[in-house]
């Protein structure tokens, strides 16, 4: 998202005859000063009349202008015919993940994108084939007990060894490092052979060996299942299904700058919750744009805002933001009507009546809008 | 000076408060003696209020509807908890002393109820050094100590030692903790648990009542029992009793204690389910209210009033009222009023005295009222002609679901609504029924007007573009009279004009269609677009486009290009977005109605219709369409047998099964395409065609497949695949993979499907059905959170967005400050 409102120019406007003088976000200045000297008073007034009144419900009209067509469009999670793709949640579902803020995305992704020396398919591909998570079963042939010598045979798939750019060596010492009370050693050119440290050794033992060096993470970083190279525009992109942001950032080859997880959690860990208000306003935004829906980005950007204000990522539902309105009313209103009086009694709490629906149960005029501001009259 | 609520507290009840409260002690089960008369100290004792009309209250005197009601109390035998506040107990039972009374743990270690509930105790109270025996609470509602079962006599006595500084630290702000055992019960007045009159003169009470009889019965037997120093196990099974009924008063759906049922087996519905859900006292009665003043009835269509207008029924304006106040200037006119009478139009049905008497108008006093009529009467008159009402189509998923427009009062009995202003409504005209209110204070009135009349919602603060605009006939309208070629006589154009509302005089024998639109747009109008028909040549010719679609007016003049729907219309409206902009709300009010006036009267001219001929195509080109089918079903024999054969790789993180499917639906859609593109090539420009190209209905998709190919049904994302075993219907060999097995329909809706295809299209069918009913279900309750979540937030008077606590959500209301409803699709300069 753009950052508004950093550098701002002033600039003199003539408005019913009085000279006023306004600061225009530097975008909107740089796209006017394009413009004939004779447009440019114009177009400063016309920023003037575009601006929020005061009153205006904000939050009201960004709810509605999110949950509208949601409701409308019917939000289908179809994926485009026949191109390679990952499966990723889309539409309705993915629009309530993220409100929910699922400490954990049903499906999660990343897009990595390279350094300029890296921005080839070539490399891509290497470090595609790096992050991948590759177990010893995915490189394996097969694998098997011999009871004879008391020993698991491992017989590793030259052509998939050669894919993942590694020696038979190197998975051995692997193998090595993770399984402690087994001897390892390379037999032949594809063969690993397993014996266990044990005095007495039951098939038990060995299958346990089995199943266990089936599971040993070769190569890549864990979490990581899929991985996909494509181009997009100028750029070659890795797209991955499951993340590990912290490792892939400081990757070789990686660009740190452009490369994003839709990890809402990690992001916040990682990164700070100014970066992951921005994930969900992104996140959403795509969301919805994929389903051919037109939403303003600024409310989206405010229930981001809402969402992450206190400084950790909060729901929008029960457990989090319209569960802990500083109203009472607003929040039996809500859901846990009980709950929420009964508390509220045992702690003393005090509806002060600022909230609106707390205003429409009591029956008084909401302070929003025209309800806001109070007018006196000097009686003479 | 009214009166307005300024707070609310939440306390607990003290049970002096209670004896306060209440104006009587109930003391006896009975409710109505032989006579059918309340007895004196039950529960409809009427000193608790009034119910029926006619009878005045025995405590403040009031009358039915002026008496609040009054409340009394029980006085509980032996006491018993209020399970509504179990959480509070135990935090107090584990964490304060028994002995005496003190906080066992710091007041840092114990500061939200979470950790409150999580908090260990010592075994020993660092304060008198009393064993602490650990607390156990066990559902529904009994607490031990130990081993020992605690009986709310020894939990009271407890309470009563702790101070109130550590009940504080505990949480308990709101009372005294022995408060949360109750020795008092309030009854509340009979006003709030009326009982009705069946028609069988047989009095049915209220589910409260019900309940309050029983507490009161249990109650007495106990204290009988009590006072005949009964044997303790009776006494105890009695005060277990007694506590199982003042718990399912106050919630009758606790988990772990059978509900307290009505006599028809109905569960009954005590306080908890008074207040909770959708249809308890909070969502349904106090955020959602029944009003007056307002009308429902089915809506139709009429293009020829204004979309700021709404035609109401004779009937209903007769009916509904606005209230006048009469002053010397106005006098006259509500004489005239009264004299009419209520069956006359227009007239008046009532008058309100300066003292608030009422005054009905009738045939027999209509004469007398209207002498009597002064300054400082209220005149209640029908509703006129211009005045304004709120317009509303459930459900209300937007601000723009409701909507003021200006009456026009009509024969008929239906709510007349422009076209242009159905998609901010949702509406259409199958049956749609739509509310009217009308606002009854000229502020209300005012405010109605200001803001929420349609022209000024004319722009979706949704998405900065205009929401209201013609659509379907109003767009072929627009293009036939405005694509070139298209010329009009100077009767027809004098026609034209007239609809449109333009009176003049017509100099040239022949104009066309470019130069009557023309007349509509401002004369100092400047815009460049391409029309929604561009063909995207490779390089534009700008207004040389020999295909009409690029949209040039200069000076006002529309001087090439044909106006479709990305002209006028709603959702991608850049000439109403231009219009709407520079000129203002009531310009592209006006803009649109005249628009669509004269649209629909140059289509009539022409004459629109659409027949069978228009989707049918020459023999040959059916011919090549089979073709393509033909060599696409070759294709896919070519996959299926390259994955019999298990030479296909699959996709990385797809399965061969799944790879194969995509295979094969991507060649089956390339087939769909390339029939697209054939019929796209061979149409004439039939009015089918241009329906679907202008964008006033309908697409070429729609038309591809009438005339040549329906093409896959997809059924969850993918072909159909569900029903017998390896097989979709009996009708085909198992695990055949091809295409008309899985759900390809090969025909055309002209020549119609055969069966099977009929099958899997209705298979499409019903999954579309059941997907909307289910996604509307979630999608409104995402709404419902997300109104629940932000419904606080607004622009306060220092420009920050804040929430009612006033915590700053946003330093500059959206970031740069534009409000979208405002902007031009979000931008300063706009531009979709």
């Amino acid at each position: 998202m753009t950052k508004a409102k950093k550098k701002t120019k002033s600039a003199d406007v003539n408005e019913g005859g009085n000279t006023i003088q306004i600061r225009l976000p530097k975008r909107y200045e740089e796209e006017i000063s394009k413009l004939p000297k004779k447009e440019q008073e114009k177009w400063r007034k016309r920023y003037l009349e575009m601006l929020y009144d005061v009153g205006e419900a904000i939050g009201m009209v960004a709810a509605h202008s999110i949950s509208e067509p949601a409701t409308q469009t019917t939000l289908r999670a179809y994926h485009a015919e026949g191109r390679v793709q990952l499966v990723t949640t889309k539409g309705l579902p993915r629009l309530i993940e993220i409100f929910d803020a699922r400490k954990v995305p049903s499906t999660p992704s990343m897009e990595i994108y390279l350094d300029e020396e890296h921005n080839n398919k070539e490399a891509a591909k290497k470090i595609a084939a790096e992050i991948k998570e590759t177990t010893l079963e995915q490189i394996m042939k097969e694998d098997s007990i011999d009871l004879m010598e008391m020993k698991v045979e491992l017989v590793v798939d030259e052509e998939k060894l050669k894919e993942i750019d590694m020696e038979l060596e190197e998975v051995a010492k692997i193998i090595k490092k993770n399984l402690r009370n087994a001897e390892v050693r390379v037999e032949g050119g594809n063969k690993i052979i397993l014996e266990s440290k044990k005095e007495e050794v039951s098939i038990r033992d060995l299958q346990q060996m089995r199943v266990k060096a089936r599971g040993v993470q070769i190569k890549g970083i864990k979490g990581i299942t899929q991985v996909i190279v494509e181009k997009v525009g100028d750029d070659w992109v890795i797209r991955t299904l499951g993340t590990n942001l912290k490792k892939v950032l400081t990757m070789n080859g990686v660009d740190p700058t452009r490369t994003r997880s839709n990890h809402i959690f990690e992001v916040m860990k990682l990164l700070g919750i100014e970066a992951a208000r921005n994930l969900i306003v992104e996140e959403t935004l795509r969301t919805l744009r994929e389903q051919g829906v037109d939403t303003d980005e600024r409310h989206v950007m405010l229930v981001a805002d809402i969402m992450t204000f206190s400084g950790v990522v909060k729901p929008i539902g029960r457990y989090g933001v319209a569960g802990e309105k500083a109203s009472v009313l607003a929040r039996a209103n809500f859901e846990e009507t009980i709950k929420h009086l009964t508390n509220a009694a045992a702690s003393g709490e005090v509806d002060d009546l600022k909230s609106i629906f707390a205003n429409v149960i009591v029956g008084n005029l909401p302070p929003i809008g025209t309800g806001m501001f109070k007018l006196g009259i000097k009686e003479e | 000076m009214a009166r307005v609520i300024k707070a609310i507290k939440f306390e607990l009840l003290s049970p002096q408060a209670i004896k306060k409260l209440a104006v009587m002690k109930v003391t006896t089960p009975e409710v109505y003696d032989a006579d059918a008369y309340p007895v004196k100290g039950g529960v409809m004792d009427p000193r608790l209020g009034v119910v029926d009309p006619g009878i005045r209250c025995r405590t403040c005197g009031g009358k039915f509807g002026d008496c609040p009601g009054h409340f009394g109390y029980i006085e509980l035998a032996k006491p018993v908890l209020n399970v509504l506040y179990l959480k509070q107990i135990k935090i107090l039972l584990t964490l304060t002393c028994p002995e005496c009374g003190k906080l066992l743990l710091e007041k840092s270690k114990v500061r939200s109820d979470a950790e409150r509930l999580k908090a260990e105790p010592p075994k020993q109270c660092p304060h008198c050094n009393a064993k602490i025996e650990k607390v156990k609470f066990e559902k529904p509602y009994t607490f031990f100590r130990g081993n020992k079962q605690l009986n709310p006599e020894e939990i009271r006595a407890h309470f009563e030692k702790i101070s109130d500084e550590d009940a504080k630290a505990l949480g308990l702000k709101g009372g005294r903790p022995e408060w949360l055992v109750l020795t008092l019960l309030l009854v509340p007045p009979i006003t709030a648990r009326p009982s009705i009159t069946l028609e069988t003169g047989e009095r049915s009470e209220d589910d409260l009542t019900h309940k309050l009889v029983d507490i009161i019965r249990i109650n007495q037997r106990l204290a009988e029992n009590l006072e005949i120093g009964a044997p303790q196990f009776i006494i105890d099974d009695l005060w277990e009793l007694l506590q199982y009924h003042v718990a399912t008063y106050f919630n009758n759906e606790l988990s772990g204690v059978p509900p307290a049922r009505h006599r028809s087996g109905r569960p009954l519905k005590t306080l908890a389910q008074r207040l909770k859900t959708k249809e308890g006292r909070f969502r349904h009665n106090l955020t959602g209210k029944r009003v007056n003043f307002s009308a429902r009835a089915v809506v139709s269509p009429d293009p020829l009033i204004s979309i700021n207008e709404v035609g109401v029924p004779l009937e209903v304006a007769m009916e509904i009222t606005i209230p006048i106040k009469v002053t010397s200037h106005n006098i006259k006119e509500m004489r005239k009023l009264v004299k009419n009478g209520s069956d006359v139009y227009p007239g008046a049905n009532y008058i309100i005295r300066p003292d608030g008497t009422r005054k009905r108008i009738l045939p027999e006093n209509k004469e007398e009222i209207a002498e009597e009529l002064a300054e400082g009467y209220i005149v209640e008159r029908h509703l006129q002609d211009g005045d304004v009402v709120l317009f509303n189509r459930q459900p209300s998923l937007h601000r723009m679901s409701v909507m003021a427009h200006k009456v026009r009062v009509m024969p008929y009995r239906t709510f007349r609504l422009h076209l242009a202003a159905c998609p901010p409504y949702n509406a259409d005209f199958d049956g749609d029924e739509m509310n009217l209110h009308v606002p009854q204070t000229a502020e209300a009135r005012a405010e109605a007007e200001e803001l929420m009349l349609v022209e000024k919602n004319i722009r979706s603060p949704r998405f900065g573009g205009p929401i209201i605009g013609a659509t379907q006939d109003f767009i072929s309208g627009a293009y036939i009279l405005t694509k070139t070629g298209t010329k009009f006589s100077r009767e027809e154009a004098a026609q034209v004009l007239a609809a449109a509302g333009i009176y003049m005089d017509l100099e040239k024998e022949e104009y066309t269609g470019k130069e009557l639109f023309s007349m509509l747009l401002p004369d100092d109008l400047n815009i460049e677009f391409k029309a929604g028909f561009c063909q995207k040549c490779d390089k534009c010719k700008k207004d040389k486009c020999e295909h009409d679609a690029y949209v040039v007016v200069k000076n006002g003049e529309l001087v090439c290009g044909a106006i479709d729907s990305k002209a006028i219309s709603p959702f991608k409206g850049l000439l109403l977005d231009k219009i709407d902009m520079e000129y203002g709300h009531s310009v592209a009010r006006e803009f649109l109605d005249r628009v669509t006036r004269m649209c629909i009267r140059a289509l009539m001219i022409r004459g629109f219709t659409i027949s069978i001929s228009d989707i049918d195509l020459p023999q040959d080109i059916k011919k090549e369409i089979k073709k393509v089918v033909k060599e696409t079903y070759k294709k896919v024999d070519g996959i299926i047998e390259k994955y019999r054969k298990g030479e296909i790789t699959p996709y990385p993180g797809r399965t061969v099964e799944e790879t194969r499917e995509d295979l094969i639906m991507a060649e089956l859609w390339e087939a769909v395409n390339k029939v697209q593109d054939i019929i796209k090539k061979n149409f004439t420009e039939t009015d089918a065609m241009i329906m679907a190209k202008t964008g006033a209905r309908g697409s070429l998709q729609n038309l591809t497949y009438m005339a040549g190919i329906v093409g896959q049904e997809m059924i969850r994302g993918g072909r159909a695949f569900r029903g017998f075993k390896g097989r979709t219907l009996a009708h085909f060999k198992k695990y055949d993979l091809g295409p008309k097995a899985h759900g390809y329909v090969e025909s055309s809706f002209i020549e119609g499907l055969d069966p099977i295809e009929f099958f899997f299209e209705v298979m499409k069918g019903r999954e579309g059905i059941m997907d909307s009913s289910l996604k509307t279900r979630v999608s409104g309750y995402l709404e419902r959170r997300l109104v629940n979540a932000l419904h606080d937030l607004r622009v306060d008077y220092d420009w920050t967005v804040r929430d009612a606590a006033g915590n700053i959500v946003q330093f500059v209301p959206g970031e740069d400050g534009i409000d979208p409803a405002k902007s031009s699709w979000g931008k300063l300069m706009g531009g979709a």
